[in-house]
């Protein structure tokens, strides 16, 4: 019963999506605005129905209803709640739905929020979010039914896997699927741009407040997801240059490129066309981040099931959408010359400078990342792009960036003066420059290229802090009160200078993590005590634990600094059950100067226990960035003059 | 012209992803293996039957062609692969040995007792230890390996729909082939 309605409101939302891509188009095209107005319905009643059919679903794993192909396959009745629910998620045909049902939400705020924007343009808008809406949900009923049924039903399911079952896990696919769905709004937004010839400042200001919102959610899901790699995988590490985090990694960088042109076009009325493509780019990015992962055409650790049907579907959509849509943009390139006028050394020129840099990395890291398919097309032979290329092409193509951000707040509009900003910026270089000699010759790492690293950090946070200073109008005799000039810089800004701030606070957590790092592999018993860094790990107990559906080792360990107990860490070795499978659980304890990480592996000989023992000075320096840039994002989001409902008529909101 | 960039780098992209998913030759999980060509990592394994005595990479090779399934009572696909298995069986020139994986020995009995036993040999992998060394990525997964103990091809995922046929056997055929000529080569 429940498969059936969820089956059933399914084809309901394809129909409706159906009539949501072609009317709106037919109704602009006839000037008819009583129709136009039906879009708004229609993106609601699919948002309904496609809502109906989650609730469907997700009821299915909640009841455990194993009826379902999907439930039986990914649940089991035994499985604590929490990943029921994530379990509605953790499959193929499950986040497919997601999928739709985030596109769904998506228009449906468009429809909420955007009541001011002229009903021409939202409705092209909506019908363009109908089309990605249509292509999902046919896509789920020709290839990845969730409903399909099981006749008869087993009593049991399959489980989900144990990897999955934990936290960090449960809710970074979320936080990115929101990502890359909220960049198919920038993309509607473009397109419709493009189909009514009305790519204006205005138009960048509506396109904003979206870009940004999902920006966030991005950022979000990239820090939960190497959080989750971090501590649930075991290996010390936290960023794998695979192909599925390469997926979500490239929308970023597109979408940051965005947030910075899009203010070109806002302010300045320049890069029109350039901030077009990188809109829908940045979606065409998702949208390929999914064909990679569900095509099967690349091996990764993320991958789902994989059918060669489900591949062709999805590459036959991205053609047509992305194809389609650059198409659109290469006819109507021709209109879109931009106004503004600016020198190089300007705000806009080093918002370019961003830009370009953002871009070519992009584009670095799709061709590493689809470079052994093309040359396994070509010669038959396989390769792979290890992380020392890529991390290569990152310090070539971040540091100029990480240089340029330090100037670039600094910077006039139109024409700014580098001789001026320099001096200004003056402290900043003589930080940098204390704390590269500093870090060569004190011990943590003696690298050239660690010392540069930090420089480039302390670089960037002092040159923060100094447009801070500047931004306040300290010790510039200024009369007004601290709080009134507070006050007075708008929360854009606050959220940019935190957001850079962050950036700065990642680069430590990387660079110091990186090069200071102590690690010690034993194999130990209880009793023995390893000296790592400057910490002393001793194995207290080894015991038997046993958890909800699993059953685990696990190791105590005391830590010792100069003598003094400061911590305890308890790694486990877990098997689950259902289905049967081991996990490494590490354990971490942070302290202020880095974290203390103790996994436990298999019984060695001899009462012994392999075990890695970690050091990571200053990593958690990662995700306190990546916070700062969510932080950041979020107040920006609260100006109000990017308040997506008050964009198009300020003088209303005075009123 | 610089406006059909764009479209121009993407349709190219799109041909390429074309020609490899409708390359039905091609399968992503094949190449990801390094094994191919390798000679079968070294393990021994306790018998699972009181006949099977000890299993170890010395049986793998005595000059005979042989295909190594790994499987489980647990997985359900293993079920479903299952008669392809017996379809081999019932061939006299070819060795089918099963490898248990994380499987109690109970219950890899009651499931051959239930099913039907295809296999010459069957090793107890409960830990998953020989798994791990093979680089098996789920259970059912299978192997051929040459008469010199070489591994020549790898399945993976459960036998079923028309793989047997197009796949396993013309494979099977090939190697077994190869194998014949390195053989009476020896012996010459």
């Amino acid at each position: 019963m429940l498969g059936e309605v969820g089956h059933v409101a399914l084809i309901l939302a394809l129909m409706l999506s159906f009539i949501g891509m072609t009317l709106p188009h037919v109704a602009a095209n006839r000037g008819d605005e009583r129709i136009m107005r039906y879009t708004d319905r229609i993106t609601l009643g699919v948002f309904f129905m496609v809502a109906t059919s989650f609730a469907a679903l997700t009821i299915g794993f909640l009841i455990s209803d194993f009826s379902l192909r999907v439930v039986a396959a990914n649940s089991h009745s035994l499985k604590p709640l929490l990943y029921k629910i994530t379990g509605v998620w953790g499959n193929h045909e499950g986040s497919v739905l997601f999928w739709a049902l985030n596109l769904s939400i998506f228009g449906a705020a468009v429809v909420a929020l955007g009541q001011n924007l002229p009903i021409r343009f939202r409705s092209r808008v909506l019908a363009v979010q109908m089309l990605i809406i249509f292509g999902f949900i046919l896509f789920m009923l020709l290839t990845s039914n969730p409903f399909d049924r099981l006749n008869p039903a087993p009593f049991e399911g399959n489980g989900l896997n144990p990897l999955l079952q934990d936290p960090g896990l449960a809710f970074h696919p979320p936080m990115l699927y929101l990502g890359y769905v909220g960049l198919s709004v920038a993309f509607s937004f473009a397109i419709a741009a493009l189909l009514e010839r009305e790519v204006t400042p205005q138009w960048a200001r509506w396109v904003r407040p979206w870009t940004l919102a999902a920006w966030v959610f991005l950022t979000g899901g990239l820090a939960l997801g190497s959080w989750w790699a971090y501590y649930e995988l075991g290996w010390g590490g936290w960023w794998f240059w695979d192909p599925t985090e390469n997926a979500a990694f490239m929308p970023w960088l597109v979408a940051t490129a965005l947030l910075h042109s899009a203010i070109v076009v806002e302010k300045r009325d320049a890069l029109r066309s350039w901030t077009i493509l990188l809109a829908i780019v940045a979606f065409s990015f998702s949208l390929l981040g999914t064909f990679i992962v569900r095509s099967g055409i690349v091996t990764s650790v993320h991958a789902f099931a994989t059918d060669p049907a489900r591949g062709i579907f999805i590459l036959v959509f991205l053609a047509l959408v992305v194809g389609g849509s650059l198409l659109l943009f290469a006819l109507r390139a021709p209109e879109m010359k931009g106004g503004g006028l600016f020198k190089v050394v300007s705000r806009e020129g080093a918002l370019i400078l961003n830009n370009v840099l953002l871009s070519v990395y992009a584009a670095v890291v799709l061709i590493g990342t689809l470079y052994p398919l093309l040359n396994e097309a070509l010669t038959g032979t396989q390769i792979s792009v290890g992380p020392p290329a890529f991390n290569f092409f990152t310090i070539v193509l971040m540091s100029p960036l990480i240089v340029a951000v330090g100037f670039g707040p600094l910077m006039a509009w139109k024409r700014g003066q580098i001789g001026r900003v320099t001096k200004w910026l003056l402290p900043a270089l003589s930080v940098a420059i204390i704390v590269m000699v500093a870090t060569y010759w004190s011990s943590i790492g003696g690298v050239l290229l660690t010392a540069f690293g930090v420089g480039l950090g302390g670089w960037l946070l002092v040159a923060v802090l100094i447009e801070v200073h500047r931004k306040l109008k300290i010790g510039t005799g200024s009369r007004r009160s601290l709080g009134y000039r507070l006050k007075a810089v708008k929360r854009s800004e606050w959220g940019m200078t935190l957001a850079h701030g962050g950036l700065a606070v990642m680069i430590f957590g990387i660079v110091i993590s990186e090069a200071g790092t102590s690690e010690t592999i034993a194999a130990m018993k209880v009793g023995d005590e390893v000296r790592v860094g400057a910490y002393d790990f001793e194995m207290t107990k080894v015991e038997p634990y046993v958890g909800p559906n699993f059953t685990a080792v696990q190791a105590r360990f005391n830590v010792r600094e100069d003598g003094e107990l400061i911590a305890e860490l308890t790694p486990q070795n877990r098997l689950y059950h259902d289905p049967i499978m081991p996990t490494t659980e590490a354990s971490i304890h942070p302290l202020i100067s880095g974290d203390l990480y103790a996994t436990v592996g298999e019984a060695a000989i001899n009462d012994r226990w392999r075990v890695r023992l970690y050091f990571k000075p200053f990593i958690s320096g990662i995700w306190l960035g990546t916070f700062m840039m969510v932080i950041g994002g979020l107040i920006s989001l609260s100006d109000r003059r990017l308040r997506i409902g008050t964009v198009q008529q300020p003088q209303k909101v005075a009123g | 012209m610089k406006r059909f960039l764009p479209l121009v780098l993407f349709s190219a992209m799109v041909i390429v992803f074309a020609a490899m998913l409708l390359d039905g030759d091609r399968n992503p999980a094949e190449i990801n293996s390094v094994f191919i060509g390798q000679p079968a990592p070294a393990f021994d394994l306790k018998g699972l039957r009181s006949q099977d005595g000890r299993l170890s990479q010395t049986h793998l090779a005595d000059g005979q062609v042989k295909i190594v399934n790994f499987f489980a009572s647990w997985c359900v696909p293993c079920r479903a692969e299952h008669p392809a298995l017996m379809a081999l069986a019932e061939r006299s020139d070819i060795q089918v040995y099963g490898i248990a994986y994380k499987d109690a020995e109970r219950d890899s009995r009651a499931f051959l007792s239930e099913l039907g036993d295809p296999f010459d040999k069957i090793g107890v992998d409960l830990n998953g230890r020989v798994g791990i060394e093979w680089g098996v990525t789920g259970v059912p997964e299978t192997f051929i390996v040459d008469g010199a103990g070489v591994i020549r091809y790898r399945h993976l995922g459960p036998i079923i729909g028309d793989s047997l046929e197009s796949r396993l056997l013309p494979e099977l055929k090939n190697i077994t082939r190869a194998n014949h000529e390195t053989q009476s080569g020896k012996k010459d």
